[in-house]
C-alpha cells in the first residue's frame, strides 16, 4: 500500500476501506475519488460524482441523516474538500453518528494539470475538522492505520474525520457511468427497495 | 389551504409549516433569513424534521440530493441573495434528476432600502430559470399556499429543481431607521 514517496497507494488504501462493505454507502467527490471506487467495483451503493465540486460531504449528511442505519462513507480530494470547506462546521454540528469523510489528500488539483493545492502549503484538513468540532480525525499514513478508519466506518458510534496523505501519481481513469438520473436510481433502489422508482 | 386575506398575511408562515408535514418533508436545510424567522422555529421544534443550518446556500442543494437518495424529501429555505451561491451546485439537479424545492425570501426587490441588495434580487429569478429551476412568485400573501403547493409538488412529481419567490411586498423592507 505503501509507494516509493512513502505514501500511500491512493486505490491500494480505497480497495482495502471497501474490502468487505457490507451495507456501506459510498459518495466520492468528482475526478480521482470517483474513478477510485469505480476501479474497486460499481455497484449501486456507489455515487460518483461528475460535479457539483464542493458538496460531496454534503450529499454524504442528506444521506446518513435520512438512513440512521447505514453506514456512509464519503470520500472525497483535498480539492473538493477545501472548496466546501464551511460544510464541516454544519455537519459537525449535526454530527450523524453513521457519517465518516475520508479525505484522500495528494496536495494537488490532479485533474487540471496538477496545481498545488493549500494543503500543499501546510493546510491541515484533519485540523480544520478538529477545529470544527469533529472530535479526533483520524490521519491516515500507512496500511497499519486503516484497521481503525474501518472500525469507526462501520461502527456508527460518531461522526469521523479521517485525511490520508496518499502518493500525488495519477493513476490509468476508471470510470463510472455518466448518467445522473440512472446513479441517482440504482442508489435508492438499493438502499429503500424496488419501491422507491414508484415514489 | 383556504384562507383569508386578513388572515393570510400573518399567517402565512404557519400555511407553509402545513403545507410541508403535508408533502412529508424530513429535511429542512436553510440559512436563516429574518423573512423566514417564524417558519423555522415551527421546524426546529418538530422532532420528525432535521433541520440543518448551512454555513453557505449550496451545501442545502447537495443535501438534498443526498436526502432524496436515501428515502427523505428535503426543502431549501434562504434569501434571494443566497441564490446566487447555488448556481454550479444546481447542476446536481439537473443531472441527477432531483427533487429540489427552494423557498426563497426577496431582498432587492420592492422597496429595497439597502443597494448591495438589488444587483443579485433583480438577478434571482433570471439565474435560477438559467440553471433548469421552475419558478414561481409570490407577491400577495394569500397567493403564497397555492405558490409553495405547487412548487413541492412539481419537484417531488417531476423530479427537479423548483422554486417559490415570496415578494419583499409581503416581508417588507428592512429600513435601519432611516425610512
Amino acid at each position: 500500500m505503501q509507494t516509493e514517496s512513502g505514501k500511500l497507494h491512493r486505490r491500494a488504501l480505497v480497495g482495502a476501506v471497501l474490502e468487505g462493505r457490507g451495507d456501506l454507502a459510498v459518495v466520492a467527490g468528482l475526478g480521482a475519488p470517483a474513478w477510485d471506487i469505480t476501479a474497486v467495483g460499481d455497484t449501486p451503493l456507489n455515487l460518483p460524482l461528475w460535479g457539483g465540486m464542493g458538496g460531496a460531504a454534503m450529499i454524504g449528511l442528506g444521506i446518513a441523516l435520512a438512513q440512521p442505519d447505514r453506514p456512509v462513507l464519503v470520500i472525497t480530494g483535498d480539492g473538493e474538500m477545501l472548496m466546501g470547506v464551511g460544510a464541516l462546521a454544519t455537519i459537525a454540528v449535526k454530527a450523524p453518528k453513521n457519517l465518516t469523510i475520508l479525505v484522500l489528500d495528494n496536495e494537488h488539483y490532479g485533474e487540471t494539470g496538477m496545481q498545488e493545492t493549500a494543503t500543499r502549503h501546510g493546510v491541515d484538513l484533519a485540523a480544520m475538522a478538529a477545529g470544527a468540532g469533529i472530535k479526533n480525525p483520524l490521519r491516515i499514513n500507512t496500511a497499519e492505520d486503516v484497521p481503525a478508519l474501518k472500525a469507526a466506518i462501520h461502527a456508527k458510534a460518531g461522526l469521523t474525520f479521517a485525511l490520508a496523505k496518499i502518493d500525488a501519481a495519477s493513476l490509468p481513469l476508471v470510470l463510472p457511468p455518466r448518467e445522473g438520473a440512472v446513479l441517482q436510481a440504482r442508489m435508492r433502489e438499493a438502499m429503500l427497495g424496488p419501491q422507491a422508482a414508484y415514489e | 389551504m383556504v384562507s383569508t386575506t386578513a388572515s393570510a398575511a400573518t399567517d402565512w408562515p404557519e400555511t407553509i409549516y402545513s403545507l410541508l408535514k403535508q408533502y412529508k418533508v424530513r429535511q429542512v436545510a436553510l440559512v436563516p433569513d429574518a423573512g423566514h424567522s417564524r417558519l423555522i422555529k415551527r421546524c426546529i421544534a418538530d422532532n420528525d424534521m432535521d433541520v440543518v443550518t448551512l454555513t453557505t446556500e449550496e451545501e442545502g442543494v447537495a443535501m438534498m440530493l443526498g436526502g432524496w437518495l436515501g428515502g427523505a424529501r428535503g426543502v431549501l429555505l434562504m434569501q434571494s441573495s443566497g441564490v446566487g451561491n447555488c448556481i454550479n451546485m444546481l447542476s446536481l439537479g439537473a443531472l441527477h434528476r432531483t427533487p429540489m424545492p427552494m423557498l426563497v425570501t426577496m431582498r432587492g426587490d420592492y422597496g429595497e432600502f439597502n443597494p448591495a441588495q438589488v444587483p443579485m434580487g433583480q438577478a434571482t429569478q433570471t439565474v435560477l430559470e438559467a440553471m433548469g429551476t421552475l419558478v414561481n412568485r409570490a407577491d400577495k400573501a394569500e397567493d403564497i399556499g397555492a405558490a409553495v403547493e405547487a412548487t413541492l409538488k412539481f419537484a417531488y412529481n417531476t423530479y427537479r429543481p423548483t422554486a417559490t419567490l415570496i415578494g419583499q411586498r409581503i416581508i417588507g423592507a428592512k429600513t435601519f431607521g432611516k425610512d
